[in-house]
């Protein structure tokens, strides 16, 4: 069920738009941010809250990257394998993050710490290969880093 | 050399509001306020600024497409796509994360140039820095009244919604970018009727890329000569260009329109790292034609790199070294167009994932001779004017050129059934 709270939020969107539909997108985003990921039945609640039918509602959710419809790991890593990264030893690391958290890309570790996705060019070019985690950007990456990096979220569990 | 763009960069946090004010800031949004709307459009006509985001059009033109109130009363909307994600490309980020209040400015410019009260800025969700700092930006020009109603008691409203985007290179296209802030999946459609028609909501919107908006105040407190003059080409002004790949120094520069290709590549990247040789580069992001040695004197304007054979695209450049396999390289940039097709037009969602396909199998030993005959054929299946948007074409133009250039790179993948690089 959609909380109060959500549930404002949610109005002061569709009253910005000035339309229900127009903020269905950050409709989704508030609600994932509580729930971390959007499932049938929450598809439906927010749907309903919208006046939308819940297979347009998903036709979008499904459209867009950060929209979550099977249950993700409490950190989402996203690996830019797009050019620059490549050209500057993407395919390595992955093999190397894939060995460390022991899943591929979209899969989550069995401690449900982890998440790792592929993720489309992060802006950070000069500094490649760059890999976000959850709203960090950590750049000039190598397996030694990106253990450390791991090390830390792991200790903050 | 000016470099009105980066001038207010400095290490850690952007300059405050007051900060900008102290040096010049929003005077021009002072200036255009007394000047108008029409005045303005004239003036950035005059200064021959175009179109930052890849396609180069005329931005003067661009904002008088937009019908006058006189001719079509109601809403209209001001669209600052901030949805920055060509590979290779991190230009609009370092403007909005240096100087969030430039960039604002040349918002509230254009909306009031266009006559719209409502702006949205659009900006990709992995631009967190960005975004806080927008956010802080847009919060404090609301409470010093350059934002909101009624602005310094003019009686002109600009209102800005900053919307982040939940995620999809496709929504950088206009009429994509439309659809998802309307709350939709972002497919594009048809050009016609123009968004400056109608556009969002049905109504007319003007959409314009985060480096063109950054140059309005200049180009109103400077003049279009002083404009003009910043540049070493007819397109007026100063480029954000950036260099990835395996050089010695990547980032990104603020240099004069129509810099070559040679000076940013060695002067200001520092050249090939040791050991490697310089083989080609995409000028523009992904979706341009690879250039080679022998254009590396080629000037970096609209004009001069399509004469090229390639395109100036955003102007962030990614280099191909000679240790670096090009087949490979085309292949992570067709998989990577594969996967952001939105799936509408049939010739880019089946033709993408055949073209990934064949390279894949080059680059793993399974190509076949006649592999170089289909993908010449995908590239012009794919071509302008077969698909609703770019995205195809776009995806088309490293591999036709790469066709061209690396050839006998395509050859030895099929004849020596392994990738020579591995």
């Amino acid at each position: 069920m959609l909380t109060d709270d959500m549930k404002k939020k949610i109005e002061e969107e569709c009253h910005r738009c000035g339309n229900r539909q127009g903020a269905c997108i950050e409709a989704i985003q508030t609600a994932q941010t509580f729930w971390g990921w959007i499932s049938d039945e929450n598809m439906e609640h927010i749907a309903r809250f919208l006046g939308m039918s819940p297979a347009e509602l998903d036709g979008v959710a499904s459209f867009y990257n950060h929209i979550y419809r099977k249950p993700v790991g409490k950190h989402i890593v996203m690996v830019c394998d797009s050019v620059s990264c490549w050209v500057m030893g993407y395919e390595k690391l992955l093999d190397h993050m894939t060995q460390r958290l022991g899943i591929g890309l979209g899969g989550t570790t069995a401690d449900g710490l982890f998440t790792m996705v592929p993720i489309q060019c992060l802006g950070a070019c000069d500094k490649a290969p760059a890999i976000m985690i959850d709203e960090k950007l950590y750049t000039d990456l190598t397996p030694e880093k990106f253990d450390r990096i791991i090390e830390k979220y792991r200790e903050g569990a | 050399m000016e470099k009105p763009l980066t001038a207010n960069f400095r290490p850690g946090e952007p300059l405050s509001l007051k900060e900008y004010e102290k040096l010049g800031g929003y005077q021009a949004l002072r200036t255009a306020l007394k000047m108008g709307p029409d005045e303005i459009i004239q003036l950035i006509s005059q200064s021959n600024l175009r179109g930052r985001g890849g396609a180069g059009f005329p931005t003067g033109t661009k904002w008088s497409a937009v019908p006058s109130p006189k001719d079509l009363p109601g809403t209209r909307y001001f669209i600052a796509d901030a949805d920055e994600m060509e590979p290779g490309t991190f230009k609009d980020r370092l403007l909005m994360e240096g100087d969030p209040h430039q960039f604002l400015e040349g918002v509230i410019i254009g909306s009031y140039a266009i006559h719209a009260e409502e702006a949205f800025i659009f900006l990709r969700w992995e631009y967190t820095l960005a975004q806080s700092r927008l956010k802080s930006a847009i919060s404090e020009a609301y409470s010093r009244g350059y934002l909101g109603n009624d602005i310094m008691g003019t009686g002109v409203n600009v209102r800005v919604h900053l919307h982040v985007s939940a995620g999809r290179y496709i929504c950088g296209e206009g009429t994509a970018l439309v659809n998802s802030l309307e709350g939709k999946r972002a497919v594009p459609h048809s050009k016609v009727p123009r968004q400056t028609d109608c556009g969002l909501w049905g109504r007319p919107t003007l959409m314009n890329n985060v480096e063109t908006l950054c140059n309005v105040p200049h180009i109103i407190n400077n003049g279009p000569e002083w404009f003009k003059n910043l540049s070493n080409s007819k397109d007026g002004g100063t480029k954000i260009y950036a260099v990835s790949g395996k050089v010695k120094r990547p980032g990104a520069w603020e240099l004069p329109m129509g810099t070559t290709i040679r000076e940013i590549l060695e002067e200001n990247a520092g050249g090939m790292r040791d050991g490697l040789k310089f083989r080609g580069v995409m000028p523009g992001g992904a979706s341009t034609d690879f250039l080679v040695e022998q254009h590396l004197d080629v000037k970096m304007d609209y004009d001069s790199v399509q004469k090229a054979g390639s395109r100036l695209g955003t102007g962030t450049m990614i280099v191909l070294d000679d240790q670096t396999c090009p087949v490979g390289m085309v292949h992570n940039l067709e998989h990577f167009f594969a996967r952001e097709s939105c799936g509408w037009c049939t010739p880019c969602r089946e033709g993408l994932p055949w073209v990934a396909s064949i390279l894949k199998a080059m680059e793993e030993g399974h190509g076949q001779p006649d592999d170089l005959d289909v993908l010449r054929f995908h590239t012009k299946h794919l071509g302008p004017g077969r698909t609703y948007c770019a995205l195809a074409p776009g995806a088309m133009e490293p591999l036709q050129s790469a066709l061209v250039y690396f050839r006998e790179d395509f050859e030895r993948h099929i004849t020596e059934k392994r990738c020579p690089w591995r």
